[in-house]
């Protein structure tokens, strides 16, 4: 991970970023997110005018269209609190994708600075803030799906070192787990047929693994795969981290 | 909306196809992955080391290739240059016309591959003979390589076995190992007869003008072993600076490509026989072949003339897994293949500029990569490049973007989409005229729209006592 990230203030003043999905779709994961981070003694600041990060149009090539967003996401989280995303994916698009995307553009500097100030949600707790266990409550066998996009980064560890400290949970190993769940953003739809055989590969190895529920920092896995095994008839239940976490305060009282 | 040439390709496949594939990549990947890991500290390291390495070549070639051409030639070779692939078969040619050769017997070659030369040549008389016994298979059933290491990773041993019945080398028989045999008996007697042995090269040191060649048949060094003419053709991006540096490339190779420690013959040429050397070619002939490299060298994705063609990145590839080979219809298949191929296209961009988007961005393929490329990144590039000349097979299937980004620029839209969005859960799904969202309900359910919801349970959950601390804030920029 970049060296040059900028650490959270004293006052623990952060800035959330929803992500699209949550905001169409993922309502309480979105929630969890806030009653984790207010838990962890943050006041959270939810910038009104967000949108999304502007991936889609980026992993599409349409990069005129996706630099448009990010601009709109320069100017809605502008200042210098850290912004905390409960998205692997969206974390890696604002620290990488945007990088890239705005290599020969004259702001160039201020994508980059939101870059610098932005954290995938169980990075911020475990490497942010230096919680390193949970408190609480959660009773259950979990599945964790290692969502691609945080390859590379400290997301992966620390969202498995919170979730295996929790009381009652257990992290069961599956098969294959490096490899994607098949979703990929435009992918899935353009590619449907690849798609769908990726997903289902990896439904079979978490299975067979018998989890209580599937968990992953990023709900754009967990509503293919979700999508995926309601469609075959044998549904699964699913959970972003920050709803294991909350609801693990939630179990102990501390919520 | 027109669909996915690669999506349509993955129809076909038998599961039998598709299960070999996705056994044969799953195993060597993981083989290769404990190997690594059993025998360096920190593997990743040496990856990122490596592609510096070849990065610093690749940034460097205007000086590297005329010393290494110096070199070459004060070792007695004799070193031609081929801007394309119809010169790079011409220099073949020309250089056994000129000795009145006409059997070529050939180590595998990707660059070969690239340049179609055994077509080129037996067009012309001369027998090119495949040696590698993958590549002999392919060579008898005129089919492609599916694979840069395993080129017939798409084959049952029953088809191998019929096509073995069909050319008269022996009754059906199934055996890996008569199969192996009965190769072999047939190719000793095509090495004997020979007049020129065609190989690659897996490395040039410039340091010292070797060439290293690795197999694991030995077919490399037969080919040179009763010939009076070795062809060597090189990519022009194959050097590395010194003898040294092949430690280190050798290992990552071997472990990346095969799962091995070192493959099993590992061959360094210096030159044609010295006169004190009892056999081995007295001619030796080095084709430096650009073929638009040059061309990739002076595009954005520079980085993946680093590769070293180990196709570690198929065999972890959850894509190449499903489709295998011949869907990419291209020499270079996979993640690799996704970037090198539309770009060897040159001005034919868009005749494959649908590769780059047959991924899901998942990265697997850099963290395997030995010389670290940053093949996501060049994917995306790629994608962009599609986008902006328009290239159909680029936009087939993809939604378009134009619209989204309008709304997402524009918070007041956004916000009133969300809540309009909840039409979703009212209409049948089916009914809906969007293609993209017909791609994704054929498979998949969607989940329930909440749009607006989480921003309602902002505004409206009750303050803490303190007023403040630990409350949300809302506030618009």
């Amino acid at each position: 991970m970049a060296s040059d990230r900028q650490l959270p203030r004293a006052d623990r003043r952060v800035m959330l970023m929803a992500t699209c999905l949550c905001d169409a779709f993922y309502a309480d994961a979105a929630r969890a997110t806030v009653e984790v981070l207010e838990h962890l003694g943050c006041t959270v600041e939810f910038p009104e005018g967000q949108t999304c990060c502007g991936q889609p149009a980026f992993n599409g090539g349409d990069w005129d269209a996706s630099r448009q967003v990010v601009r709109h996401a320069v100017k809605t989280f502008a200042g210098d609190l850290p912004v905390i995303v409960p998205s692997g994916s969206c974390a890696a698009m604002l620290t990488h994708g945007t990088a890239l995307e705005f290599e020969k553009e004259a702001d160039l500097g201020e994508v980059r600075q939101l870059g610098r100030r932005t954290w995938e949600l169980a990075d911020f707790i475990v490497n942010g803030l230096g919680v390193k266990t949970w408190p609480g409550r959660y009773e259950g066998r979990i599945a964790f799906h290692r969502s691609c996009h945080c390859r590379g980064s400290e997301t992966v560890p620390a969202a498995l070192a919170l979730l295996s400290s929790i009381a009652g949970a257990s992290v069961a190993p599956f098969g294959e787990s490096d490899q994607c769940c098949g979703f990929g953003g435009t992918f899935s739809v353009s590619f449907p047929h690849i798609s769908s055989a990726m997903g289902t590969l990896k439904l079979e190895h978490i299975r067979a693994s018998a989890p209580d529920v599937l968990v992953s920092v990023d709900m754009s896995c967990l509503m293919h795969m979700a999508g995926l095994a309601e469609k075959a008839g044998q549904p699964i239940r699913t959970q972003h981290v920050a709803q294991v976490l909350r609801d693990a305060l939630r179990n102990g009282n501390l919520l | 909306m027109a669909r996915q040439p690669i999506d349509q390709f993955v129809e076909g496949i038998s599961a039998e196809k598709r299960a070999s594939v996705y056994l044969g990549t799953k195993v060597t990947h993981e083989k290769r992955d404990k190997l690594l890991h059993d025998h360096y500290a920190d593997p990743d390291a040496l990856r990122r080391l490596a592609g510096e390495i070849k990065q610093h070549v690749v940034e460097n070639l205007d000086t590297y290739l005329p010393k290494v051409e110096a070199k070459l030639q004060s070792n007695g070779v004799k070193v031609h240059w081929a801007s394309t692939a119809e010169e790079a078969c011409a220099a073949v040619h020309g250089i056994m016309k000129a000795r009145g050769a006409t059997k070529l017997v050939k180590a595998k070659t990707m660059v070969s591959e690239e340049i179609g030369l055994a077509d080129y040549l037996e067009h012309r008389g001369i027998e090119a003979l495949e040696t590698d016994l993958g590549e002999f298979i392919v060579q008898i059933d005129h089919d492609h390589p599916s694979h840069i290491v395993r080129p017939i990773i798409h084959k049952s041993r029953k088809e191998i076995a019929t096509s073995f019945e069909r050319e008269g080398l022996g009754a059906y028989n199934d055996d890996p190992e008569t199969i192996t045999r009965r190769a072999r008996a047939f190719l000793r007697k095509k090495f004997l007869q020979a007049d020129v042995g065609l190989t690659g090269a897996n490395f040039v040191s410039v340091e010292s003008g070797r060439l290293v060649i690795v197999t694991n048949e030995g077919n490399s060094r037969f080919s040179l072993a009763a010939t009076k003419c070795h062809i060597a053709l090189v990519g022009i991006e194959k050097l590395v600076p010194r003898d040294r540096d092949l430690g280190l490339f050798l290992n990552l190779l071997a472990r990346s490509a095969t799962a091995q420690q070192l493959t099993v013959y590992t061959e360094f040429i210096s030159g044609p026989k010295a006169a004190a050397q009892p056999d081995g070619p007295e001619e030796m002939h080095v084709i430096f072949v650009d073929n638009r490299r040059t061309e990739v060298l002076a595009s954005e994705c520079r980085e993946i003339l680093r590769c070293i063609r180990c196709g570690a990145c198929l065999n972890v590839c959850p894509v190449y897994r499903q489709v295998s080979g011949h869907a990419y219809r291209s020499v270079y298949p996979g993640p690799v293949g996704a970037v090198l191929s539309p770009l060897l296209e040159g001005d034919k961009f868009a005749d494959k500029a649908d590769l780059p988007k047959a991924s899901s961005l998942c990265g697997a393929c850099n963290e395997v990569c030995p010389v670290n490329i940053p093949i996501p990144d060049l994917l995306l590039r790629l994608r962009n490049k599609g986008k902006r000349e328009h290239a159909p097979l680029a936009e087939a299937g993809s939604p378009p973007m134009g619209a989204w980004a309008l709304m997402a620029s524009s918070p007041a839209a956004w916000k009133t989409a969300l809540v309009a969005g909840k039409l979703m859960n009212v209409l049948p799904k089916t009914w809906i005229p969007i293609p993209a969202m017909k791609a994704w309900t054929d498979t998949r359910t969607l989940p329930e729209w909440r749009g607006g919801e989480f921003r309602k349970w902002l505004r409206q959950r009750p303050r803490k006592a303190d007023g403040t601390k630990g409350s949300p804030q809302s506030h618009t920029p």
